[in-house]
C-alpha cells in the first residue's frame, strides 16, 4: 500500500519541492534552536530531532507536503524532565512516545480527530501561537535596547522585503542583514553559539542510557502520554490544514504511525520528539511544496546546512531566529477567530477562550485541548437534549390522554421527559406514542419505567407504542416496567 | 460481447482511438462508453511564492487565492472536455456505432477505468496521451498503469488506424496469453480474421509442442492459422513479424513480471508498445 502512488507522492512536483523545502528549511532551524534552549537541552538536540522527523516522518507519515520537526508545543512538555531527569530521560520519553503514537495509528485513534470540534481546534492553535510567542519573551531579558531594535529591524525585513521580492524567502535575508550587524558593529549580542552544542557530524545511533525498569516507565510515562496526545493532535490538525489548502486527503491512522516511527528514530539518534508544525506546513504550501520531497528535503537541507555552514550558524544573533519565531506565532495566530468572537455562537466563543485560557495557564496542550472538548460534548448534550417536545391529547369526553413524545431521550434530557406528564389528571388510559423518539440509554429507560409505573400505581392503564427496534432492544434488556413483578398484570400494558 | 469503455483525452491520438473503437464495436455489435477525466494534477503545484513569511492569516488569504486560481483554470478544462466528448460522440456516430453515452469524471484514470470496467467487455485507450512527449518515444503516463490494474482486455490505439485485416498472437506461453487465445476464440471480435501464432525466444521441443496444441484450438474454432517458433529476443522477433507479414493488430499478454523486475531487466511489453506501430490488444 506505501508503494501504491510512490512515484507520484515523490516525484511529480520536483522543482517545487525541492525549493519549497529549503525556504521551509530556513524556517525549521529557528524552532529546533529557541525551544532546545527553553526544553533545557543543547541546540542539537532540537536539530538532530528535527532532522530525523523530518526524513522519517517524508517515507511514513499519511500527508506528503507536511512538515514535522521538533515543534515548541513538544518542547514546552519536557522541561521538568529534562530538568530533574537530565537528557537521556528525555531520549527514552521520546521512544515511548514514538510507540504509543504507533499504537494509536494502529488502533485507528486518527479517526478519532471527529470528536475535537472547530473551536477546541482554533483554541489549540491561538494557544500554541501565543506559547510560541511567549517563549521568546525570556530573549529580551537583561538586554538593551538594541536587541528590540534587532528584532524590530528583523521584523521589518520579513515583512516588508516581499513587497519588492517573492524571490528571496524573507526571513533568510532577515537572518543575514541581522548576522552582518551583528558581526560588524560588535554589539556583543547573543549569538546561537553561546546557546549550547550545535551539530558537527550526522547523528549517531545511541541507545539512552537509563536504567530499563518500572522505576524510569513510571518517570517518562507522564510525559509520553501528554507528549503523544499533543503531538497526535497538532500532526492531524495541521493534516487537515493542508487537505483543504490543496483539496487532497491524507491517511490519518498512516500520519499517526508515521509520526511515532519518527519520533523513535528521533530517540535514537539524540533528537527529542517532534510533531507536524502548522506554521511552516503553511509556508511550505505557499512555496509550492506538495509531496514527500519537500519534507525530505526541509529535514536534509537543514542538517547539511547546520553541519557544513556551522561555523556561520554559530554567530547569528539570537534576535534574529527571535524575529522569525515571532512572525511565526504571529501566523499560527488564526486572527480572523478574533473577529468571530462576535459572530459564533456564545457556546462556541466559550469554548475556543476557554481552551486557550487553561493552556496558558498549563503550558500544557494536552490538557486545554481535554478540557475544550469535555466543554464542547456538554454544550452539545444540552443542545441535543431540547430537540425533544412531547405533544399530549384527549378527545373530549374520552378516558384517555395521548402523550406523542418526538426527539432525543438520553440522560440530559430524561427528566424533562419525566416532568411532561400529567399525573394529576384523572384517565383511564394513557398511550404514550414514542415513535418519533429514540431511547439513547439506560437514563431514558429509567425515566420511561418511572412515568409507567407511576400512571399504573394510580390504576390508569398504560400503553407503550412505537418503540423503534433499537429503542425495543435496550427496553427488553434494562426496563423493568415491562416485566412480570413489576406489575401484576402484563397486557395492561 | 457488447458494452466498449473508450478513454479519451482529445490528444493527438484522439481521431485513431475512435475509429479503432468503430471497428471494435462495428464487430460485434457493441454500445459505446467514451469516458473523459478531468484530473486537476493536485498534487503538482501550480502557485508558488518563495517569500516565505508568515502574516497575518496567510493560511486563509492561500486558501482563497489557490482556489480562485483552480476554479478559472478548472472550468475552462470542463469545457474543453466537454467539446471533446462531443467530437468523440460525432465521429463514433458518423462511423456507425449506434448506441454512443459519454461521461465526464473528476479523478484518476486508473481509477476510474477500474470502477468502470466491471461492466465493459473491452478498454480501448491510446497509445500517448496529451502529456507524453512524442519524440523521446515515451508512453502515455496512464496506460502502463491501466494496463495492470485492467481485468478487461486492453485495445491500444496506434496513431494512425489501419484496417484490420490479419492478427499476430505473441504466444509466450504464459497465463495472459491463455487468456488471450480463449478471448479470440469465445468473441465475435476477430472471427474470420486470418491468425498469425508466434512464439519467440527461446524455442525447444516443449514449447513447440504448446505452441501446436494453441494453433489446434484455435483451427477447431475456424481461425486460418499460421504458426511459427522463432529463436530470438522476443521484441526484436515480433516486431520483425509485424513487418514482414503485414499484420495490422498484435494480441498478447501484458506485464508479466512485477515493476521490481521490470526496473532491473526492462519490459517487453514496453518494448512492443514502443517499436511496433499497430495497435494492440492486451491481456493482463
Amino acid at each position: 500500500m506505501i508503494f501504491k502512488n510512490f512515484t507520484k507522492e515523490w516525484f511529480s512536483n520536483v522543482p517545487k519541492d525541492l525549493l519549497a523545502g529549503i525556504v521551509v528549511a530556513l524556517a525549521l532551524i529557528p524552532e529546533a534552536i529557541a525551544f532546545s534552549i527553553i526544553a533545557g537541552v543543547d541546540p542539537k538536540v532540537g536539530l538532530y530531532a528535527s532532522f530525523c522527523i523530518a526524513v522519517v516522518s517524508a517515507f511514513l507519515g499519511g500527508r506528503p507536503g507536511m512538515i514535522s520537526a521538533a515543534t515548541g508545543a513538544m518542547a514546552l512538555l519536557m522541561i521538568t524532565l529534562v530538568r530533574e531527569h537530565g537528557l537521556q530521560y528525555l531520549f527514552a520519553a521520546t521512544l515511548l512516545t514514538g510507540f504509543f503514537q504507533i499504537l494509536a495509528g494502529w488502533f485507528k485513534l486518527g479517526d478519532a480527530l471527529k470528536f475535537v470540534s472547530r473551536s477546541v481546534m482554533t483554541g489549540f492553535v491561538n494557544a500554541l501561537a501565543i506559547l510560541i510567542f511567549m517563549a521568546q519573551l525570556p530573549e529580551f531579558r537583561n538586554t538593551g535596547w538594541t536587541m528590540y531594535a534587532m528584532v524590530a529591524g528583523g521584523l521589518a525585513i520579513i515583512y516588508i522585503v516581499p513587497r519588492f521580492t517573492k524571490a528571496i524567502p524573507s526571513p533568510l535575508i532577515c537572518i543575514v542583514v541581522l548576522t552582518a550587524i551583528s558581526l560588524l558593529t560588535g554589539m556583543g549580542l547573543r549569538t546561537v553559539g553561546d546557546m549550547g552544542e550545535l551539530p558537527s557530524t550526522l547523528p549517531v545511533f545511541l541507545f539512552p542510557q537509563i536504567p530499563w525498569n518500572w522505576e524510569t516507565l513510571a518517570i517518562i510515562l507522564p510525559y509520553a502520554i501528554p507528549l503523544t496526545v499533543v503531538g497526535l493532535l497538532e500532526s492531524l490538525m495541521t493534516a487537515t490544514i493542508v487537505d483543504d489548502l490543496t483539496d487532497t486527503e491524507s491517511n490519518k491512522n498512516r500520519e499517526c504511525m508515521g509520526q511515532g516511527a519518527s519520533n523513535i528514530v528521533s530517540g535514537f539518534f539524540g533528537g527529542m520528539a517532534g510533531c507536524a508544525m502548522i506554521g511552516q506546513t503553511v509556508i511550505n504550501v505557499k512555496s509550492g511544496g506538495r509531496g514527500r520531497l519537500s519534507t525530505f528535503v526541509a529535514g536534509a537541507f537543514l542538517l547539511v546546512l547546520i553541519v557544513v555552514c556551522g561555523t556561520w550558524v554559530k554567530v547569528i544573533p539570537m534576535a534574529a531566529l527571535v524575529a522569525v519565531m515571532i512572525m511565526v506565532s504571529i501566523g499560527t495566530f488564526s486572527w480572523a477567530s478574533l473577529r468571530d468572537l462576535r459572530i459564533h455562537p456564545k457556546t462556541s466563543s466559550l469554548v475556543m477562550l476557554t481552551t486557550v485560557a487553561v493552556v496558558v495557564l498549563t503550558h500544557n496542550l494536552a490538557i486545554g485541548v481535554g478540557v475544550g472538548v469535555l466543554m464542547s460534548a456538554i454544550s452539545f448534550a444540552r443542545k441535543a437534549a431540547l430537540l425533544m417536545r412531547i405533544g399530549t391529547a384527549r378527545e373530549e369526553g374520552s378516558d384517555e390522554r395521548t402523550y406523542t413524545v418526538e426527539g432525543n431521550l438520553f440522560f440530559v434530557s430524561a427528566s424533562a421527559f419525566a416532568r411532561a406528564f400529567d399525573f394529576r389528571e384523572v384517565v383511564q388510559r394513557v398511550t404514550i406514542d414514542v415513535s418519533r423518539a429514540h431511547f439513547w440509554d439506560i437514563s431514558s429507560i429509567a425515566s420511561l419505567d418511572k412515568v409507567v409505573l407511576k400512571f399504573r400505581r394510580d390504576g390508569t392503564e398504560v400503553n407503550v407504542v412505537g418503540l423503534n427496534e433499537a429503542s425495543a432492544t435496550l427496553v427488553e434488556r434494562v426496563a423493568i416496567h415491562d416485566k412480570p413483578g413489576a406489575a401484576a398484570n402484563l397486557d395492561l400494558h | 460481447m457488447n458494452h466498449i469503455l473508450t478513454c479519451t483525452d482529445g490528444s493527438l491520438y484522439a481521431p485513431s482511438i475512435y475509429e479503432h473503437t468503430a471497428w471494435a464495436a462495428s464487430r460485434q455489435g457493441a454500445a459505446v462508453h467514451v469516458l473523459h477525466m478531468l484530473d486537476p494534477h493536485r498534487e503538482r503545484a501550480e502557485l508558488s511564492d518563495f517569500s516565505g513569511n508568515l502574516g497575518l492569516n496567510t493560511g486563509d488569504e492561500l486558501l482563497t487565492e489557490l482556489v480562485n486560481f483552480e476554479e478559472t483554470k478548472n472550468r475552462l478544462a470542463r469545457e474543453r472536455g466537454k467539446a471533446i466528448l462531443e467530437d468523440a460522440r460525432r465521429r463514433l456516430e458518423a462511423a456507425g456505432v449506434q448506441r454512443v453515452t459519454t461521461e465526464q469524471l473528476h479523478g484518476e484514470l486508473v481509477e476510474t477505468v477500474t470502477a468502470k470496467e466491471e461492466d465493459a467487455d473491452l478498454v480501448v485507450m491510446g497509445k500517448r496521451g496529451e502529456t507524453a512527449d512524442l519524440a523521446k518515444l515515451h508512453l502515455g503516463s496512464n496506460l502502463e498503469r491501466v494496463i495492470r490494474a485492467s481485468i478487461r482486455p486492453v485495445l491500444v490505439a496506434s496513431r494512425k488506424f489501419v484496417p484490420i485485416e490479419r492478427f499476430l498472437i505473441a504466444y509466450d506461453g504464459g497465463p495472459s496469453v491463455e487468456d488471450a487465445v480463449q478471448f479470440v476464440m469465445a468473441s465475435p471480435f476477430l472471427k474470420g480474421l486470418p491468425c498469425h501464432l508466434l512464439r519467440a525466444g527461446r524455442i525447444d521441443s516443449k514449447a513447440e509442442w504448446y505452441l501446436q496444441e494453441a494453433a489446434a484450438k484455435l483451427r477447431d474454432a475456424e481461425f486460418d492459422v499460421t504458426a511459427t517458433a522463432t529463436a530470438g529476443d522476443p521484441a526484436e522477433v515480433i516486431s520483425e513479424a509485424v513487418k514482414k507479414d503485414g499484420i495490422s493488430l498484435l494480441v498478447m499478454g501484458a506485464y508479466g513480471h512485477s515493476r521490481i523486475r521490470q526496473l532491473m531487466v526492462g519490459s517487453t511489453t514496453t518494448e512492443m508498445m514502443r517499436t511496433c506501430h499497430v495497435p494492440i490488444l492486451m491481456f493482463r
